[in-house]
């Protein structure tokens, strides 16, 4: 690793710290302010997980990574997909639908739920790119919009689809036969989502493509300048929509972990809300894959360590909800501050290596 | 210099002004004495300095070194407002101007404590409008103003504040020639009433037909002042302005060959307001030739370079590269075809600022050797080739890992050139290759262009440094309104007929 790199990974590193010490400052104060006990909330939240904790934590932060990674997808080309919300619903809803059916055996039935689930969410998200590239609708609207969709159409089909669970008013999707879930990953005396396999094979995905192949060069070049990929041959209207509908396709992967792992079912119970985490998530992970896992652990591990805080502390979880909006923020302000500071670095260091060549001058033109 | 005039009759004594920036001196030992009630044309090149010393006496940046005397007193100028307090006004390239408010709103706007925004601001309009004859109706929206009473608003703007200096950059780079005549008599109207104007320009014709003394600047340094215009030729200043330099076209032999590799039939380019951007060109440039483009700025080059290249899809017409129809290809197909392009503005479509130099050695090359293979990336092929461009184009980087942001903008354009040299291309089109690079790098583009030329390389060069036009081009077509207008040999071309025929002074010859 060249020293250029070292540096850059320096920097990011302390943007992030930097980032998290003023959000876990501004949430003090913001204890401070409503009077509650500040040292009991942080020795609460800071205290080491029991494993049934680190549990929830790993399975939670699978679910959240997927869903920054699929926000990440569009971030890399200036895309902001906000719309991954509705998309992992459209998705998951599809694929409880296709494993409940059971139309082939086994994994056989999880593969082709997983395909379907993908593929709805890539179609559900290229709706708004076709918008954006053809006709110049803002992705920010029209994702937001096709969330509500998302909502109706979800409860609408549901309603048509579902089975009543016995003893209990929850209707849901068909039960996902046994053979075709995901079976989990023991853990002391628990067991993880099998599925966090298919998650490291998604960032590993993510990685290589972006980095290593022309597309990902082509999607980096339009995110960094659209001008500039447009003069190198690049087709800015088809980037758009490709961006939009791999973002898609890995926001249809966010709900399949607990679809396959735990609840089998989809009712009108599934989580929801994944998706906007997945905003904060790819800011706080710099959307680079290793940077959005620490980001996935960090906000499910703070979502964790917050449960017992009525009991033991009284003080409302939803104070975590505070620390993790404010991250956002500050990550924003640390990152930019760190980049203009990186930038002013290395104007330095190439004035530095101009400098030593102009004296070297004279004996050029001589020889 | 022989400074007989009294310290009273200097306006703007400007000594030993120096500015550095990362990697580049833009400015080093400036000295310029402005008389009162003259107009001082400042000339150079683009990157020569001019625009970073007409910064620092607006207040916009503080020099390094050196001092600044206005009406004889020195002054520390921290920002625009202590320039507009020393009486300096600043009438920029880019107006600054509202659409949708009139002429008095704009003209008031952010100066509301000198006269108010009422009866007494509009009869104060009114009457410097009259003093200098601009000619200016008070309660006109801006937005139905042509461009060069746009202009006058500007300068109306700068008097209203109080200015007695007023600096004017690149102000006939917008207008057409009839409304330069006009601008010139009104800059004449200010100097008469004892205003002292300074002229920022290129075009050493203008400078010539309206300046009472002359500066000339070069590698951001001041090397003559011309005190009597008439004695001094353009060609003159020319070679001041680039140190005697000026290639000689005479010496080189031709390479121009009989086979046609690029052939443009009736191109055309309408715009959203119905006037067309380019009305049915056409041309062919031989393998071993150089056409050059001439024509003021805005005339159709920048539409013409992004319909050849496939960026315009409005373009209309026959676009054929060695005999292949292009027409109607994507812009990546006319790249794979072999045309390399050395884009006008190097930070809107060359460059990925915030990307290492090896990725934007990809920019553009996404489809061939060395830098990727089989839709891979190779990185090492790609930080190998940025190398030796780095090292053939001297482009001045501790190496090739840094972003391109970091460069000066003389180093960014030689590593876009050293870049769209590759791949052996068989087209080059080339807007302003050697636009704000030092006269060693310059000199250095041209004679990789040459050399290519040699190998067959056909080239479309446009440019507003018309000595560079004349030194390399095989042969010259001049556009006007989006038309071509005339064709030059520039065996026996001089920089002043080829500037007549650019404003349409020539026209119906």
């Amino acid at each position: 690793m060249t020293k250029a790199r070292l540096t850059a990974l320096g920097l990011g590193i302390a943007s992030a710290v930097l980032a998290l010490l003023a959000a876990f400052l501004i949430t003090s104060l913001v204890l401070l302010a409503a009077g509650d006990p500040v040292g009991d909330v942080w020795g609460q939240l800071l205290s080491w997980p029991e494993t049934r904790n680190w549990t929830n934590i790993v399975n939670n932060a699978t679910v959240l990574y997927l869903s920054g990674l699929a926000v990440a997808v569009g971030f890399r080309m200036n895309l902001f997909n906000i719309g991954v919300d509705g998309q992992y619903r459209v998705a998951a809803f599809t694929a409880a639908v296709v494993a409940g059916e059971a139309w082939l055996p086994g994994y056989l039935n999880t593969a082709l739920a997983i395909v379907c689930a993908m593929a709805v969410g890539a179609i559900w998200a290229g709706i708004a790119g076709v918008l954006r590239a053809t006709r110049g609708v803002s992705e920010v609207i029209s994702t937001i919009m096709l969330n509500f969709i998302a909502t109706g159409l979800v409860a609408y089909l549901l309603r048509q689809v579902a089975v009543r669970e016995e003893g209990s008013n929850q209707i849901g999707t068909k039960q996902i036969p046994e053979g075709s879930r995901i079976g989990g990953i023991p853990f002391g005396d628990y067991t993880i989502y099998g599925f966090i396999l298919i998650a490291a094979v998604a960032g590993f995905a993510f990685w290589f493509v972006l980095n290593r192949t022309r597309f990902g060069f082509d999607l980096r070049a339009t995110g960094r300048s659209t001008t500039a990929a447009v003069a190198s041959g690049i087709s800015v209207k088809k980037m758009t929509i490709a961006a939009m509908m791999i973002s898609g396709a890995v926001a249809g992967l966010v709900g399949l972990p607990i679809l396959f792992g735990d609840a089998y079912t989809y009712g009108s119970t599934f989580q929801s809300g994944l998706g906007f985490a997945g905003i904060a998530i790819a800011l706080l992970g710099r959307n680079n894959p290793i940077g959005i896992a620490f980001g996935a652990l960090l906000f499910a591990y703070l979502d964790e360590q917050s449960n017992p805080l009525q009991i033991l502390v009284g003080v409302s979880p939803d104070i975590v909800a505070i620390t993790q909006g404010v991250i956002v923020l500050t990550v924003v302000i640390s990152y930019e501050l760190v980049r203009r500071y990186g930038v002013r670095l290395e104007q330095r260091e190439v004035a530095r290596a101009l400098a030593t060549s102009r004296t070297d001058e004279p004996e050029e033109v001589k020889s | 210099m022989p400074t007989a005039a009294p310290p009273s009759e200097i306006a703007v004594r400007l000594r030993g002004i120096g500015k550095r920036f990362p990697g580049v001196i833009a400015n080093d030992d400036i000295n310029i004495d402005v008389r009162r009630g003259t107009i001082h044309a400042i000339v150079g090149e683009n990157g020569a300095g001019k625009s970073t010393l007409m910064k620092i006496l607006y207040g916009v940046q503080p020099p390094d070194s050196g001092t600044i005397e206005i009406n004889g007193e020195q002054v520390t100028l921290h920002s625009p407002a202590d320039a507009i307090k020393a009486g300096v006004g600043m009438v920029f390239q880019h107006f600054m101007l509202a659409d949708n408010l009139t002429v008095l709103e704009n003209v008031v706007l952010g100066a509301e404590k000198l006269h108010g925004i009422g009866a007494k601001a509009r009869a104060e309009v009114v009457r410097i409008s009259d003093a200098y004859g601009l000619g200016i109706d008070p309660d006109r929206l801006v937005e139905e103003l042509g461009v060069g009473a746009r202009q006058r608003v500007e300068i109306l703007k700068v008097l209203y504040r109080g200015a007695r200096i007023v600096i004017l950059d690149e102000p006939t780079a917008v207008l057409v020639p009839q409304e330069v005549d006009e601008l010139f008599g009104n800059l004449r109207e200010l100097k008469a009433e004892g205003l002292s104007v300074i002229f920022i320009s290129h075009k050493l014709d203008e400078v010539l037909s309206v300046a009472d003394e002359i500066t000339v600047i070069r590698r951001g340094t001041t090397v003559r002042t011309v005190e009597d215009p008439k004695g001094v030729t353009a060609r003159q200043l020319a070679e001041l302005m680039v140190g005697s330099e000026l290639p000689s076209p005479s010496t080189e032999a031709s390479t121009v060959t009989d086979q046609v590799l690029l052939r443009v039939r009736d191109l055309s380019l309408p715009s959203d307001d119905g006037r067309p951007l380019l009305q049915s060109i056409s041309f062919e440039i031989h393998r071993g030739e150089v056409l050059g483009i001439a024509g003021v700025e805005g005339n159709g080059q920048a539409e013409l370079v992004e319909s050849i290249m496939g960026m315009r899809p409005a373009a209309t017409g026959l676009v054929e590269l060695d005999g292949a129809d292009l027409s109607g290809r994507s812009t990546r197909d006319r790249r794979m075809s072999g045309v390399g392009y050395i884009p006008e503005d190097r930070h809107r479509h060359g460059l990925l600022l915030d990307a290492p130099l090896w990725e934007n050695r990809i920019l553009g090359h996404q489809f061939r050797p060395p830098s990727v293979s089989h839709g891979l990336i190779d990185k090492r092929g790609a930080r190998n080739d940025t190398l030796r461009i780095i090292d053939e184009y001297d482009v001045r980087t501790p190496g090739p890992d840094v972003l391109a942001r970091a460069l000066s903008g003389g180093n960014q354009q030689k590593l876009i050139v050293g870049r769209e040299m590759s791949g052996e291309p068989t087209l080059l089109i080339a807007a302003h290759p050697t636009r704000g690079v030092d006269v060693g790098a310059q000199a250095a583009i041209w004679r990789h262009i040459k050399d290519a030329r040699r190998n067959g390389l056909a080239v479309l060069l446009i440019s507003a440094d018309l000595d560079e036009l004349i030194g390399l081009s095989d042969r010259i077509e001049v556009i006007l309104r989006g038309r071509f207008v005339g064709t030059f040999d520039p065996g026996d071309v001089t920089p002043e007929r080829l500037g007549s025929a650019m404003t349409g002074a020539g026209e119906g010859e």
